[in-house]
């Protein structure tokens, strides 16, 4: 059997350093015209850790993310990041605790008005104690690792939907969050580019060990990244060895009619007795 | 579709709910109006934003509001030439343009006209971004759309508009000289120092206070509805046209109101 890749072994060691959750949701309910969307919901998402959440359209998935963001305050119920509750925090005290997570928006959401360069250093900008030099360098930085620094003055509607999607992922992370959330990163893109974007999100898992909770529909996706680790010599995503499956920190959360009905690990999932699971992941 | 069918989509909403709604509608409109103001005194001030509004708002509209005020004057001279004919009194021409202009028809129609063109462009503008999720972008990038929108825009709609009205004043007058000069004889000279010497401290105060008022209306007006939109491109055109409508109609109303105080508070004629 091959020796376990140095990537895992690290991985492993920091999570097991750390067990405090980053975002935990105790009982938190929404509704929407009242459409119960979200029905008292609790799970918690480990520092270092990926999960991945499913569900049917209309399931609550995007509404999830955005009550992690505070961009939506729950009808009932608790919602701790980074340790705070931030069910009880004011818009303001948001702004700053927003600094320390990053999302990605399933239509990307990128500033059409503004250039690439504009809308990676966004954040940096809004700042203001930040040279330009500085922001300069930390977007060449950010755009290079999605891979896109050609396209620094391009504007958003100059690109493909991969391209915005791989921005996007550059302007959510160019302050280093602890947290990131993707919403449906690889949604309607071609296989190549859904490869290309997973292997950003696993390199951002791995290297930069960032806790993310990632919503979509893709299972296959989430499936390549609890099997794949990042290789930082080879600068490419690489299949674990026969029997190191598990060993990256990645967990997977199933939604249902506003409900958690799954909240566990790829080996609990595959070997799940729950009928509608079964359906779903086959 | 059978009527029946078409009848049975509409929802019908009871009166409670109707008002609710509308009461709900008031609220959130002051409150944003409220923390665009009070965003005035907090940093950052986005001060760049606020010059390309300016240039957007103020220098756009600047050949509409000269030419509805330069035509607005000649026709106000031409409708009034021909009643004061009948009086003898062809010569306070000047004294009519010149009050009609400054105290109401200048802030009224350089109003509505800023409004017809950058309420809806606000509504629009905005109501993309809400519906493209870039405001909610720009939250979870922790900067608040209301001071990086919506507070520029009211400071550059007030501050242009005061400007724009001044303008509007200066060319109704100007086109009611054009007009009583060619068409009635009356001396060029004579048109504009008698139109000076009627305008009074309570006229000139009136006219410069409305464009503040209606400028601080158009803006928020239209931010709201924008902030508002909802259910993608049709919303936002929903959205644009509600602007439009609610800033002309909130303009006429308040320059009736704020006519009326300003009258009491002067013991005005």
């Amino acid at each position: 059997m091959a020796a376990p890749p140095n990537a895992v072994e690290e991985r492993l060691d920091s999570v097991a350093s750390s067990t405090a959750p980053v975002i935990k949701f105790e009982n938190v309910s929404i509704a929407f015209e009242d459409k119960a969307v979200l029905d008292g919901i609790s799970f918690h998402l480990p520092r270092g850790e990926t999960k991945a959440v499913f569900g049917v359209a209309g399931s609550g998935k995007s509404t999830m993310l955005k009550l992690a963001l505070g961009l939506l305050k729950p009808d009932a119920g608790s919602i701790y990041v980074l340790g705070n509750d931030i069910t009880q925090m004011s818009e303001e005290e948001l702004f700053d605790l927003r600094r320390k997570v990053g999302i990605v928006f399933q239509e990307s959401a990128l500033f059409d008005s503004l250039s690439v360069r504009e809308n990676v250093a966004f954040r940096l900008i809004e700042e203001g104690d930040i040279s330009d030099e500085e922001i300069e360098r930390r977007v060449r930085e950010v755009l290079s690792f999605v891979e896109l620094e050609h396209t620094l003055d391009k504007f958003p509607a100059e690109l493909s939907g991969g391209m915005r999607r791989r921005v996007a992922i550059a302007r959510a992370i160019i302050t280093e969050p602890e947290i990131l959330l993707y919403d449906s990163p690889t949604a309607g893109l071609d296989p190549v580019t859904s490869t290309t974007i997973v292997e950003l999100i696993v390199k951002q898992r791995d290297v930069y060990k960032t806790s993310s909770l990632m919503v979509t529909h893709r299972l296959q996706d989430a499936f390549v990244m609890a099997s794949h680790y990042f290789d930082r010599q080879a600068n490419q995503m690489r299949r674990l060895p026969p029997g190191a499956r598990g060993e990256v920190p990645m967990s997977f959360l199933i939604l249902r009619d506003g409900k958690v009905i799954f909240d566990g690990d790829a080996q609990e999932l595959a070997h799940s007795k729950d009928e509608y699971i079964r359906e779903y992941i086959s | 579709m059978a009527a029946g069918d078409l009848l049975s989509n509409i929802e019908l909403i009871s009166p409670s709910q109707f008002a609710k709604e509308k009461i709900q509608a008031v609220q959130d409109y002051a409150l944003l109006s409220a923390r665009a103001v009070v965003n005035l005194f907090r940093r950052p001030l986005y001060v760049a934003d606020m010059i390309q509004q300016a240039d957007l708002i103020g220098v756009g509209s600047l050949s509409i509001v000269l030419l509805t005020g330069f035509f607005t004057g000649a026709a106000l001279a031409l409708n009034s030439a021909n009643t004061l004919q009948r009086f003898g009194s062809l010569t306070l021409i000047a004294q009519l343009v010149s009050v009609s202009m400054v105290r109401e028809l200048g802030p009224v129609l350089t109003a509505l006209m800023v409004a017809g063109r950058n309420a809806s462009g606000m509504a629009s503008e905005i109501g993309s971004m809400v519906v493209t999720e870039q405001i909610d972008a720009m939250r979870a990038l922790g900067t608040d759309p209301v001071k990086k929108l919506v507070t520029p825009r009211v400071i550059a709609t007030v501050f242009m508009l005061f400007f724009l009205t001044i303008l509007a004043d200066l060319l109704g007058l100007f086109g009611g000289a054009v007009l009583s000069t060619l068409s009635f004889g009356i001396d060029w000279h004579q048109y504009w120092s008698s139109g000076w010497q009627i305008l009074v401290f309570q006229d000139v105060f009136t006219g410069l206070v409305k464009p503040v008022l209606f400028g601080f209306i158009i803006a928020t007006v239209g931010c709201y509805y924008g902030m508002s939109a909802r259910g993608g491109t049709q919303g936002v055109g929903r959205a644009t046209t509600q602007a439009v409508v609610a800033s002309s109609l909130l303009v006429v109303v308040v320059d009736t109101v704020v006519t009326r105080l300003l009258m009491t508070v002067f013991g005005y004629r």
